[in-house]
């Protein structure tokens, strides 16, 4: 039978499969922001888990501010990264060195 | 069985796609990818019993955020190859850090239990005979309205970010201006000239 420890797995996979997304494409800001997703998507994975296991709603809510998040942030990064490839003509992550941070 | 069948199928597939997604070699299958896996999430979702989470899911991620990535890959004239260079270098650190924390996520989730009193301490409890859509929104806008409203100010925040970031006006280019129009008068726009018979202006 399929319990709240398989749904765990799964979501641990994802979320081992982002942060794996972020170590190979260390150059490509694209790849790494779908990465970031992912992991996202496998912290909600977890989320509305717990929240079927335990009958309550408020993982739900909160999964759903997760998403909110992430679409906010899919956005505003996206939208940087537009103008720095206006601004630079490339996306390479190490190029990003304009402030000397 | 079916619940079995389909959560191996769900999430076999989601976890096939998401490897995909952070290897494939053209960014747009990459998104591709990224869309199936959130779909086959959007199924799991909805065997959790999380009917409405799983349409939000498809709705924000596969209509919009997905999108937004398609878009940006598309527009953006980027040698991905150069971008792919030297990649294995990376495997064995991402390979390793990654290993080590899924054996650690996965001995964690395996050898724990939920404590049995845990049900008395659950806020809002979901009620047996009405939907899950009608039970989220029971709760959403009345118990958590102020987190509801707090995303709807994160949502308004991400929206003039992106459009303040990526605005631009062209030096060259004419624009009709409104104030210019209306306060133009006769003061402004008329000339009286005294005109000789017989030659022009």
């Amino acid at each position: 039978m399929i319990g709240l420890t398989h749904y765990l797995v799964v979501a641990a996979i994802l979320f081992t499969i982002g942060i794996l997304g972020i170590f190979l494409n260390r150059k490509n800001v694209i790849i790494i922001m779908m990465s970031i997703e992912l992991m996202l998507l496998a912290v909600n994975i977890n989320l509305v888990a717990f929240s079927s296991a335990l009958h309550d709603l408020v993982g739900q809510v909160f999964a759903l501010l997760i998403l909110t998040v992430a679409a906010g942030e899919a956005a505003i990064g996206l939208a940087i990264l537009v103008t720095y490839f206006r601004n630079r003509g490339s996306i390479a992550v190490e190029d990003i060195n304009l402030m000397k941070g | 069985m079916a619940i079995v069948f389909f959560f191996y199928l769900f999430s076999i597939v989601a976890i096939a796609s998401a490897v995909l997604v952070v290897t494939a070699r053209n960014p747009v299958h990459s998104v591709l990818f990224l869309i199936l896996c959130f779909f086959n999430a959007a199924g799991l979702f909805v065997l959790l019993g999380a009917e409405f989470l799983a349409m939000i899911l498809v709705v924000v991620y596969v209509g919009a955020v997905a999108v937004l990535f398609l878009f940006v890959v598309m527009m953006l004239d980027v040698d991905f190859e150069e971008l792919r260079k030297g990649m294995m270098n990376y495997l064995p650190y991402g390979a390793v850090i990654g290993f080590i924390l899924l054996v650690e996520l996965i001995l964690l989730f395996g050898t724990w239990n939920l404590s049995p009193d845990l049900i008395a301490h659950v806020s809002a409890p979901q009620p047996d005979n009405i939907t899950n859509t009608e039970a989220i929104g029971l709760v959403l806008y009345t118990k958590y309205v102020f987190w509801f409203q707090t995303s709807g100010l994160i949502l308004l925040v991400a929206m003039i970010g992106a459009i303040v970031l990526t605005m631009r006006h062209k030096p060259n280019v004419k624009r009709q201006n409104i104030a210019d129009q209306v306060a133009r008068g006769p003061a402004t726009s008329i000339e009286i000239r005294e005109v000789k018979s017989g030659e022009g202006i």
